[in-house]
Parts: C-alpha cells; structure tokens; sequence
C-alpha cells in the first residue's frame, strides 16, 4: 500500500463517515451525562433509530420520514430512561442496560414480523436514502493540487447528515456554555442542589436533556441504516454506542476535545481496514484487533489517569432527591 | 419515604415484587406478539412445551440455567459491593480460553489432573479479567462500569486476534483451535443416564452444572459467613462506613471484583470443556448480560439466582422452540424479554415497590387495630 495524497484523501474521507455517527451519539451523551444522567444506553436508541428509519423510510420511500421517525423513536426510548432514571430515582446503569438489551432484541423481531428478511429491512433505493451531496466547484477545485483534493474529497461529497454532525459541533459548544440552558444543565450535572435552591427544576432540565440526547441519537441512528447503509441490519450499531461512550469520556465530557477522540477513533477504523496484511517498516505487520481494541485500551488508561485525569460531572449517577 | 426492611413479610419483598416485575415484563411481551400478529396463547404453550416438555428440552434449559446461575452469581457478588460488573461476558470469554490454554497444553495428561487445572484456570482467568477493572476502581477511581465495558471489547478483540493468528488450527481457516483430546472432555449426562436405561436425548448438560450449585452455596457462605463477605456488604451499603469500622474499601472491591470475575469465568468450564472441546470465537452470545437480568431478579441471593437462571434458561430453550413452531416470532424474542425484566426488576423497581410495600403494612396496622 502505498501513502500517496490520493489514498490520504480517500483514508480521511472514510474518517468523516465513521465519525458522523459517532460524534452526535457522544454529543448525546453529553447533554445526559452533563445534565446528570448516566447514558450507557446510546447503543440502544441509537439502533432504535436506525431500525425505525430504515422501516419507515422502506415503507413511505422519504429518508426524511424516516430521519423523523428514527428521531421519535430514539426520544421515546431516551424518556423511559427519563422515567426510570429521574421519575423513579432508578439505577441509570441497569435502565441503559436494560434499553439497550430490550431494542437488540425487538428490533430484529419486529423486522422479521414486519419484511420477512430474516430481521433486516429491504434495501433502500433513491430518495428513501440520503443520497450524496457533491459541493459547488468540487471538480474544478479539485484540480487546485493539495488543497483541491481536500475539498473535492474529504469536504464534499457526504450526505447530508454528515454535514449535519459537523454543524451539531459548534451549536452543542454554544448551547452547553453561553446559553442560560447550558448553565443550568452543568448546574443540574454538578450541583443539582444549588439549581434546586435557586428555583429551577431540577427534574425537567434533565428531561429536556434527555430529549435531547435522544434527538441525536436518532440522528445518528438514522444516519446508520439510512444515509452510510442502505437498510438495517441486526446489530448494526456495532458498539458504536460504547465506542461514543469512550469518546465522550476521552473527551472529558467537552464538546471540542470530544469531537477530536471520536476522529482519534474513527480514523483508527478507517485505518485498520486499510492496514489488513500490509507489513509496516519498523513494528511488522500489525494486527487488526489491536488497533481495533486501541480506542478502548486508551479510555481505560485515560480512567486509570495515566494520560490525563477523566472526572466526570459530580452529581452524574445519582439520583436528585430533593430536600424536604 | 424510605421503608425500613422489616416492615413487611419477606415473602413480599422476595417473591411477590419480583413476580410482579416479571408478570408486567411478561404482559408487555404478549402485546409485542399480538403487535407482531401471532397468538400469545399459542406462544406461552410453546414456550412451556419447548422449555420443560421432554427429557431433552429440560436438559437444555438446565445446561443454559448453568451459565445464567454463574454469571448471575458474578453480577451479584459485585453488586454487594456496590459495584456494577457489566464485565461478566469478557470474563466469561477469558475464563474460557484459561481452560483453553490449559488443555491445548496438557490434554495428553490423565484427566484426573487437566480437568481441576482447567478448572482452577478458568476461574483465574476470569478474575484476572474482573480484577483490572476492580483494581482501577479501587485504587484511581475509574469508573466500573465503563472499565467492565471496554474490557469486554478488550476481550473480544484479544480472542479473535488469539484464535486466527495464535492458536489457530494448522491448515483450518475457520479461528478455532485444535480440538481436546477426549478423556478431558467433561462428561454428559446423557452419556451417565443411558447405562442406567435412562434415554434423555442429547441436551449440552454435562458435570459442569454440579460447579454451578457449589458455587451457588460458595457464594451463600462467603457473602453472608465470612468476614470477607461482611467487609463486601459493609463497602456496599456504606463506604463511609466501613471507613469507620476500619474495613478497608480497596481490598472489599478488588476481592469482590476477583470473585466477580471467577464466577463468571467457569462458564469457560460449562461451554468449552463441556460441550465445544475447542477454542472458538464468540462463544459467549451475550451471557454476561443475562446475568445481569438473573441477579436482579434472584435478589442478588444465590436462591433467588438460581431461581432466575432456571426462569431464563426455560426462556432461552422455549424461545427456539417458538421460533421453530411459529414463523412470525424469532430467538430475539427472548431477548426482548430479557431487556423488559431488566427494566421493571431493576430500573423501575420503584414503580410498583411503594404501592405493594404500602398496601401490606396498612394491613399490618389494620391487624394490629
């Protein structure tokens, strides 16, 4: 295998579509670990989603129905989270387990009653998938030599929602530290007692977390079956859910420095598909489920606090039992 | 308001909540079945015929009772400790390839002497694969859960970089190691029963479920009589108090987290020394979180526990039967259940708890009037 610029374009363009999904699942995981609510259940919404788009977008033909469907479902699955977790002052870790269990299961179930498919959805065609946008100019600018391939390849050339995750970025930063919601979530995540005291309800600023978190995970479940495949399949978030999970994690639970671990992540899966067999100067030939298990070997060392130190939000995990 | 243990029956408390949770478990998957248009009835009866209705159906459901007992088993000891092993499924797999090196190495050996080795290796193996996690929490404060999480991952990628480029057949393309000799191989019970005259087709059951209740009652004597059982409990209900009372916090954890680990790490013993005799990958197929499921459930007893397994060994069993008999319901069904016992048993354990505890003390007061 050769390093040229071309196969460099081609590696960080396949970075970019791994990335989409896992990016807005661990924003997902931000607005409910920030807000106070333990989410190992992004997994589970998020192939939720992913079946519930591909199933709606089969049958109706729009990719957009589907989008909203997959949205629906995702928040439906993120409120009885809300239920268990907030309502019910349940344990959140049990509760995300439990959904993500629940939807590996009825997912396929539904899909084999519902298309005879043996648990997938039929393949998706034209406008029941979000098809590829290709930039303005992306051809003549991409002649320009060096830049122009950056534009033509890595730039241009995604669905929609890709362009979507990048937008989602800036607008969470936004939203989590200059606007009055983001403080009062932090507040909720960190010191839910002082939010309490100063009059605003802890309960309901973790429920609108918590639609949000399951807003985009639909977004990224949607993604999944309907923009980067065409159709569900069983089991087809992969431990993308964990993986954004780790992410966030890495990411010390900001937007920004977790935006760059889900890149870490997604361009050592984009690698490794490329590095199968190829025999690299120095360390030999590397095996693929090293640097597959590699994202999860460095979030435990980042936990361990050998690189860097990872603390959570304080009140993140346990249940806002207000004082009588 | 919070009710103090001995307010109510304990029959209330063990048997009827949980039944409780399990019937509104069970209730939501008989709507998912008519949803899916086939008969709830019908699925019921199949499921009960598949479970218990033949000699082999029964040897089934006790040889999938066998891993559930021990990975419930494993999901409780950390519980106690108040701690939350998601882990069960990766140290179940590594569990599996201690047995798997040992007898790759020594299955010429009499089989009086690999079998206790393999044995005692599975157990290592998965408390080594608990103890990191354990040790991390412990120690630098890294949280259980997500560790015990990227631990199964570890795991999987560990097993399938072992089984094609390590310990891979010579001349196999499938990842699977070369098979056991025979005389290591654990025996069936079918194979016991026939000289007897006793025909039980041919279930997976095999000796290593005799291992499942010793460590039931392992388990009953070391969480509830013995020192380090009451060190455990104490770090679960209260660190601060177990501060007080000079109970170290690090050695509860990484103890629970070592026995955790073992627990789920003979299901190694049941799996591969029992039924494949090689090295395979993926062979645990999610039973890490049935005992999840189980342990919340049984209570975190070990009664309780194997109670569950065997409740959801019949589920695993009945499950293939109905997608065997009814065409519109497939094995996720199982898994739907599963999902639903584990969000009314353990996350909304506080939906319907308050209004059954309630409705038995007033009778209490009313007795007493």
């Amino acid at each position: 295998m050769e390093f040229d610029w071309l196969s460099l374009m081609a590696l960080a363009a396949s970075t970019v579509r791994v990335v989409a999904p896992l990016i807005l699942a661990a924003l997902a995981g931000l607005f409910a670990e920030r807000s106070g609510i333990v989410d190992i259940g992004l997994e589970g919404k998020m192939l939720g989603a992913a079946f519930a788009a591909a199933a709606t977008a089969a049958v109706t033909g729009s990719a957009w129905l589907g989008l909203g469907a997959g949205m629906v479902v995702s928040i439906l699955l993120s409120m009885v989270h809300g239920l268990a977790s907030i309502t019910y002052n349940g344990n959140q870790v049990v509760s995300g387990m439990a959904l993500n269990i629940l939807v590996a299961g009825l997912a396929p179930t539904l899909g084999n009653a519902w298309f005879h498919q043996g648990g997938q959805t039929p393949q998706l065609v034209g406008e029941a998938r979000f098809g590829v946008i290709v930039l303005p100019g992306a051809q003549t600018i991409g002649q320009i030599p060096v830049i122009g391939p950056i534009y033509q390849y890595v730039i241009s050339g995604h669905n929609i929602l890709v362009y979507v995750a990048a937008a989602a970025v800036p607008l969470v930063w936004w939203v989590v530290y200059r606007t009055r919601f983001g403080l009062r979530l932090r507040a909720a995540g960190e010191n839910p007692h002082a939010l309490d005291t100063a009059g605003v309800s802890v309960t309901w600023v973790r429920y609108r977390a918590l639609i949000i978190t399951g807003l985009l995970c639909g977004i990224a479940g949607a993604y999944l079956s309907t923009a980067h495949n065409a159709g569900f399949v069983r089991d087809m978030t992969a431990g993308k859910g964990y993986l954004a999970l780790a992410a966030l994690v890495f990411g010390k639970w900001r937007p920004l420095p977790t935006l760059l671990a889900c890149l870490l992540f997604a361009f050592a899966d984009a690698l490794q598909i490329r590095l199968q067999g190829v025999v690299l100067p120095v360390v030999g030939q590397v095996p693929v489920q090293f640097i597959q298990a590699l994202p999860y070997i460095l979030t435990v060392l980042l936990l361990a606090g050998f690189v860097g130190r990872a603390i959570a939000p304080k009140a993140s995990g346990i249940p806002f039992v207000k004082d009588r | 308001m919070k009710s103090a243990p001995g307010d109510i029956p304990r029959w209330v408390d063990y048997l009827l909540v949980p039944l409780v949770n399990l019937g509104v478990a069970l209730l939501l998957t008989g709507v998912v079945v008519i949803a899916i248009g086939a008969s709830p009835i019908e699925a019921l009866q199949s499921l009960v015929y598949g479970a218990v209705g033949y000699p082999e159906a029964i040897g089934f459901t006790l040889y999938y009772a066998t891993n559930f007992i021990l990975t419930g088993l494993a999901v409780a000891v950390a519980f106690h400790a108040g701690l939350f092993n998601i882990g069960g499924e990766g140290q179940a797999y590594i569990g599996g390839l201690g047995v798997g090196l040992v007898c790759l190495a020594i299955d010429g050996w009499p089989a009086v002497l690999v079998v206790p080795v393999a044995v005692i290796a599975a157990a290592l193996f998965g408390a080594a694969w608990g103890f990191i996690p354990g040790y991390l929490q412990a120690r630098r404060g890294s949280h259980i859960v997500i560790t015990t999480i990227m631990f199964n991952f570890i795991a999987s990628a560990l097993m399938t970089w072992l089984l094609v480029d390590v310990l891979i057949q010579p001349g196999q393309q499938a990842p699977r190691s070369r098979d056991f000799a025979g005389s290591v191989w654990l025996p069936y019970f079918h194979d016991l029963l026939r000289p007897l005259g006793i025909d039980i087709g041919r279930p997976p059951l095999n000796v290593a479920s005799l291992l499942a209740i010793l460590a039931c009652v392992f388990v009953w004597l070391f969480i509830w009589h013995t020192r380090w059982g009451y060190e455990i409990r104490t770090v679960g209900h209260s660190e601060r108090a177990a501060r007080y009372a000079g109970i170290s916090r690090i050695r509860a954890i990484v103890l629970a987290m070592l026995v955790s680990g073992a627990l789920a790490g003979l299901v190694g013993v049941n799996d591969i020394l029992g039924v494949h005799h090689y090295l395979l990958v993926g062979w645990t197929g999610g039973v890490g979180f049935v005992g999840i499921a189980v342990a919340l459930m049984g209570r975190n007893h070990p009664v309780g526990i194997a109670m569950a397994a065997l409740l959801f060994g019949a589920l695993y069993q009945g499950g293939s039967e109905i997608a065997f008999d009814i065409p519109e319901i497939t094995r996720e069904m199982v898994i739907v259940i599963q999902g639903l016992v584990i969000l009314f048993c353990g996350a909304l354990e506080n939906m319907f708890k308050p209004q059954i505890v309630a409705m038995f003390r007033r009778r209490k007061v009313a007795e007493a009037v």
